[in-house]
């Protein structure tokens, strides 16, 4: 899909700057951006390294078992078919809080755990268990205590405080993650809902794991 | 507003504080994993660097020829309902497919409008809050053989949406509509 998207706006530009009258300009916004990537990743470079840096220790530490059993209870609620001790709830709730922490390195390795985990708990192997549905929805959602990146970004342009965005993440992430969950739910119930497109007489009311 | 400055003041420090402190706690050597850590920093740079060089020359080149402005007119009665601003349209459609495009988008908007404008915190917020949706989607279901997804699709992208919408009203009500 990328390469569409990437080969579009590059053809329709010069078109479009062949049209405007702009072919100059926007030979030289190619060069120039080219080198502004550049500046941008070594402006990101160190704080990505401190953050990352400081994030091992967390993993390494153990802290974010921690910090999973703290939010347990929590999972429980989101997953209620999954039995509270399995594997798989272990994976689901390491790699939210691998999440949270920014950690991607650490959070898709047991994000994939989980939903081989889930797949085993799966009736129906081509269909996804409402578990799986709600894993995935909360993970898209992404709930991050540090937007790193962004506040990497941030400073590098010299922003008068890159920090003052947290609190706002935060809020957006919740009402995200409070939208998705809810339809989860709410959509989870209705076994047709979602289930027209392959197999819709095969797939009974237990389809849930 | 200011309690909220200062929680998001606060939020690194007490973070440093508290994981150096328990690593220390449970007797790990925290500066040997801080560098161990930082060198995946410096690898995932290295990774996104090509991309971000492709990214950034489309994204230059499609605002330098005029076609962004072309865009972001055609887009304003949509998004005048919600109150977005025009110009943050393209992150928002871009957001679910691709993150390394997205953050090209970021940091071109950055630069532009600056981070301590309207449109730079908004930009920040919606990065900040959502996730790439559709690589998620591929990678999670891809790995577990599921081909029938149900409504996860639907919920996600609904997730999406409130993510981006929200990030508009909260940046409004907190720092101001301008």
């Amino acid at each position: 899909m990328l390469n569409y998207i990437w080969a579009g706006m590059i053809v329709i530009a010069f078109v479009v700057a062949f049209f405007t009258g702009r072919i100059e300009e926007t030979t030289k916004a190619a060069l120039d951006s080219a080198s502004t990537a550049v500046q941008m990743s070594i402006a990101l470079l160190g704080i990505m390294c401190l953050w990352t840096g400081i994030m091992k220790i967390c993993e390494k530490s153990g802290l974010i078992k921690v910090i999973a059993k703290v939010i347990k209870p929590l999972t429980k609620r989101l997953f209620p078919q999954v039995p509270h001790n399995s594997p798989a709830m272990g994976a689901i709730v390491m790699n939210m809080v691998a999440n949270m922490m920014g950690l991607a390195n650490a959070a898709t390795p047991l994000g994939l755990k989980a939903m081989n985990e889930l797949q085993k708990l799966n009736r129906y192997k081509d269909t996804a268990s409402n578990a799986m549905c709600m894993f995935v929805v909360v993970n898209t959602a992404s709930i991050q205590l540090i937007p790193a990146t962004v506040i990497a970004i941030r400073s590098a342009e010299s922003s008068n405080n890159p920090f003052e965005i947290i609190v706002t993440v935060w809020l957006t992430s919740l009402a995200a993650v409070f939208v998705g969950v809810t339809m989860a739910k709410i959509m989870g119930r209705n076994i047709k809902f979602g289930v027209w497109s392959v197999r819709r007489k095969k797939v009974s009311r237990k389809l849930d794991v | 507003m200011a309690w909220i400055q200062l929680i998001s003041n606060l939020a690194i420090p007490v973070m440093f504080v508290a994981i150096i402190s328990y690593g220390i706690a449970v007797e790990v050597k925290v500066y040997d994993c801080f560098v161990e850590g930082a060198k995946e920093g410096l690898e995932v740079m290295i990774r996104i660097l090509p991309p971000l060089v492709g990214l950034l020359v489309a994204i230059g080149v499609f605002r330098a020829s005029g076609a962004l402005e072309l865009l972001t007119f055609a887009l304003t009665p949509l998004t005048r309902i919600v109150r977005i601003p025009s110009e943050v349209m393209p992150l928002a459609l871009m957001r679910p497919i691709s993150g390394t495009a997205s953050l090209a988008l970021v940091t071109d908007l950055i630069k532009q409008y600056g981070p301590d404008s309207f449109i730079g915190r908004i930009t920040s917020t919606m990065m900040g809050s959502t996730e790439t949706t559709f690589y998620t989607l591929a990678v999670y279901f891809g790995a577990a053989g599921i081909k029938n997804v149900r409504h996860t699709i639907l919920a996600a992208l609904l997730a999406d949406l409130t993510g981006i919408i929200v990030s508009v009203w909260i940046c409004g009500f907190i720092f101001g509509w301008n």
